[in-house]
């Protein structure tokens, strides 16, 4: 008879089974006995602490953890999440005046994603919610692009079949985003693991907020990636809110960092409006996941500025002092700008000229997408089964019989030929 | 699960009794009883547990995909996965227990022969199991999943119906999960009750964009397996987990394909169309010698297959010929497959120009039969009686059928 004990290396290896020994032999656990009954209490006042760079005036606390990059590399950093602000203005905008027929804003949290975009390889996989286009914005995907998949136009990568913001791109490693929450998270430790057995140095990051982290999907996706060691990073944007229900009727413990070491899992919890502490920790998770085969668990901490979609009025349940508090006072984009400011990297007049510019480029990529025709109608059907099945063929000309003998009902010059 | 048996009768004027059916003066269902259990007595006796309900049929041994050798329907899937892993080097086999070989022995041998990584354990969650699959399909590799039983897949159905089957279409083709295919252990077995015994296929027919494969013994299992992990789109794979042992026949070795969506006409016949999938197939065609025995009625019997996507023209041709359709299955009556298949075999013999021998093409009466309040659910002792009858309750809807 044999146990298995765990070694401080973190190997499990075999002991001949001693029952005379007082150690506990039980094959599920290697801990000590313990003679007094004691429950563990969570650690919910002072848990894990918050990593951060820069304090809310955008000034580096610890010059050690400055990451230290190029003007340029700083000056991209700070252009796009203003690009990706000034776009959500304009597309919310839209929708409100029934161009579009739904948007979701990224208001407040541009720094979970530019900081962990820029520390990834351009190579790796990533796996979103719907929060995440600065992800996207950071690795190149044009304006035209963006403004296509919400017009659902001819030019949309996704053929105009989802709903807007459900961006994907295969060029750019970032998977098409699906409207059901955390499905992703074990979908993200498969892929992981694929990468791991391609050998080619490739990471996989997913990223889900914490309202979808109560989902049993994350729990799988958790257990999965740590079990089968995959080189894997979860990122978690906790923005306070899960559409009206605020986080503490989300969960009672510690937010999600904590969750981490009960799965055997590395976790730290960051500021997520300062994008250097955001880059610092994906940086390393990345280095450390693909190095060790193992994931990461990263849960920025955020606020969620703007509603949760076009169909949200937040007023009924926040008030507008809490959001004006981060909109003026912790704004990742502000504290970019003072950290630039206080270096002379930018000034009133670059600010002035690149949001006249930025909105101008923005601009001109919706009104291009707003004339653009829609796909065309044979795509409802293609793509069900990577070959057209019989039975979609004879739906498909069912249809076009149906449109021909009744076109008068049917607006096909909106539509692609 | 309860086996239901629909039929339809095509055409009241033109086939609708058939001449010299041989019943004989007494109730008729009474003489039919007594001759097909000749053990019943109602004096209690010791049980025993019993064999299967049925006698497994082998196929014949095929002779066109090279050198064969004995294999039941769990070294068939062993067969299909090793010739898998030795071809493909992106593919990798997981799941609840597979490492050890599997509870069914699936995946005897497969993880010393291949290596830890590529056959191996998973935690116990099956929406795990099947997102991780996806995960895996989207990056590049084949992904076989197994779900230890059939009962146990409906943690996974988000992940199937809302991600898998929709992973194409969605992205506008960017991203797909054709490499994954899904297995586990389907139907009844005797003693599996309500939670060992299902046969799951009727909800995942409502879901375009996946294919649900059943193979009824070895030589298909194995032929349809590997067609299902070379199809570029996500496959559910149900095996009759009463076959495991039970169904033995001459397999080829080496890697070969039965194509999906193509129905079996395993016999032919003239008066009665049966369809059936899996381990029904074999009762069914008990129930066909019967009828042609005691009957003299010829019964052609087709094997489905694939679930979905379905070969509609096999079996509606066959109703063209033959003007009588029956479906048995497992699962229950209301919204089984076989509603389906009624519902779609009556639309296109109304809406397709049917052959001029059919003088009452617009009459069209389907009739519904419920054998034994089907709708149930199995618990074991019902098991064991209904499986006794069911051959019995299925000749009984037959009977009906044809001197209607």
């Amino acid at each position: 008879l044999t146990s298995m004990l765990k070694f401080p290396d973190g190997a499990l290896r075999q002991q001949p089974f001693d029952s005379s020994e007082e150690k506990p032999q039980f094959p599920g656990a290697s801990a000590e006995f313990i003679d007094h009954l004691e429950f563990i209490q969570p650690n919910v006042i002072s848990g894990i602490p918050v990593y951060r760079v820069m304090d809310r005036a955008g000034k580096i606390i610890n010059p050690s953890e400055d990451p230290q990059l190029s003007k340029e590399q700083v000056l991209n950093f700070y252009q796009k999440m203003t690009l990706l602000n000034t776009m959500d203005r304009i597309l919310y905008e839209s929708q409100r005046q029934g161009r579009i027929s739904f948007y979701m804003t990224n208001y407040g949290e541009e720094g979970t994603h530019i900081g962990s975009a820029a520390a990834l390889d351009p190579r790796d996989l990533v796996f979103g919610q719907y929060r995440e286009a600065g992800v996207l914005m950071y690795r190149g995907f044009p304006l035209d692009l963006f403004m296509a998949q919400c017009y659902a136009n001819v030019d949309d990568l996704g053929k105009g079949r989802q709903m807007p913001v459900h961006y994907g791109s295969k060029d750019l490693n970032f998977v098409t985003i699906s409207s059901p929450l955390a499905t992703q998270i074990p979908q993200a430790a498969g892929a992981a693991y694929a990468a791991k057995r391609e050998n080619t140095n490739r990471a996989v990051i997913c990223y889900f907020g914490e309202g979808a982290a109560s989902e049993g999907d994350a729990h799988a996706g958790f257990n999965f990636s740590a079990t089968l060691e995959c080189p894997l990073i979860f990122f978690c944007r906790n923005n306070g809110y899960a559409i009206s229900t605020p986080t503490n009727e989300q969960y009672r413990g510690d937010g999600i960092a904590a969750r981490g070491p009960g799965y055997g899992m590395m976790s730290i919890r960051v500021d997520g409006n300062d994008v250097f502490a955001v880059y610092n920790a994906t940086k390393e998770a990345r280095r450390r996941a693909v190095a060790e085969n193992q994931p990461f668990l990263i849960e920025a901490m955020t606020y969620r500025i703007g509603h949760h979609s076009t169909s949200d009025d937040s007023s009924a349940y926040r008030s507008v002092d809490e959001v004006n508090y981060w909109d003026k006072q912790d704004h990742p984009i502000s504290r970019l700008r003072h950290y630039m400011t206080a270096r002379s990297w930018w000034s009133e007049e670059d600010e002035r000229s690149w949001r006249k510019q930025s909105r101008k480029m923005v601009m001109e990529a919706f009104e291009k997408a707003e004339k653009r025709h829609k796909p065309h109608p044979d795509l409802m059907f293609s793509d069900v089964y990577e070959e057209m099945t019989p039975n979609l063929v004879k739906q498909k000309e069912a249809m076009w019989r149906h449109v021909q003998q009744y076109k008068e009902h049917y607006p096909l010059d909106a539509y692609a030929k | 699960m309860a086996a239901a048996a629909r039929f339809l009768l095509r055409g009241a004027g033109s086939k609708a009794s058939i001449a010299n059916v041989n019943i004989g003066d007494q109730s008729l269902f009474g003489i039919t009883l007594l001759r097909l259990s000749p053990n019943c007595s109602s004096q209690t006796k010791t049980q025993r547990r019993n064999a299967a309900h049925f006698t497994y049929h082998p196929d014949p041994v095929p002779t066109e995909y090279g050198p064969t050798t004995k294999m039941n329907l769990f070294q068939s899937v062993t067969s299909a996965l090793d010739n898998t892993l030795a071809s493909d080097p992106t593919a990798v086999i997981f799941g609840e227990d597979v490492a050890f070989g599997g509870v069914f022995r699936c995946t005897v041998g497969l993880r010393d022969k291949y290596g830890k990584d590529r056959v191996f354990n998973t935690p116990l969650c099956e929406q795990g199991i099947v997102g991780f699959g996806i995960g895996a399909a989207v990056a590049g590799a084949t992904a076989i999943a197994e779900i230890q039983f059939a009962d146990y897949i409906y943690p996974a159905f988000d992940q199937i119906v809302n991600e898998a089957a929709k992973y194409r279409y969605r992205s506008g083709n960017l991203f797909d999960c054709g490499n994954l295919t899904i297995r586990a252990p389907w139907g009844c077995v005797g003693h599996g009750s309500l939670y060992h015994s299902q046969s799951p296929e009727a909800f995942f027919a409502h879901c375009p964009g996946i294919k649900v494969v059943i193979p009824r013994g070895p030589v298909q299992c194995k032929g349809l397996l590997l067609s299902c992990i070379a199809d570029q789109n996500p496959c559910i794979f149900f095996e009759p987990k009463i076959l495991y042992r039970a169904a033995v026949e001459q397999v080829p070795t080496e890697a070969y394909t039965i194509p999906l969506s193509q129905a079996e006409v395993i016999q032919e016949g003239s008066d009665v169309t049966l369809v059936a999938w899996g381990t029904q197939i074999h009762v069914l065609r008990e129930v066909a010698n019967m009828a042609q025995e005691k009957l003299g009625v010829s019964c052609e019997l087709i094997d489905l297959q694939t679930i979905l996507p379905w070969d509609t023209e096999t079996v509606c041709k066959s109703v063209a010929k033959t003007g009588r359709l029956l479906i048995s299955h497992e699962a229950p009556i209301t919204g089984g497959f076989a509603a389906e298949i009624s519902s779609t075999v009556q639309y296109l013999q109304l809406m397709l120009h049917l052959p001029s021998h059919c003088k009452h093409q617009s009459q069209i009466i389907n009739w519904v039969v419920r054998a034994l309040n089907a709708d149930w659910l199995t618990a074991v002792l019902y098991q064991i009686v209904y499986h006794r009858y069911e051959k019995t309750c299925i000749f009984t809807s037959l009977i009906k059928l044809v001197t209607s």
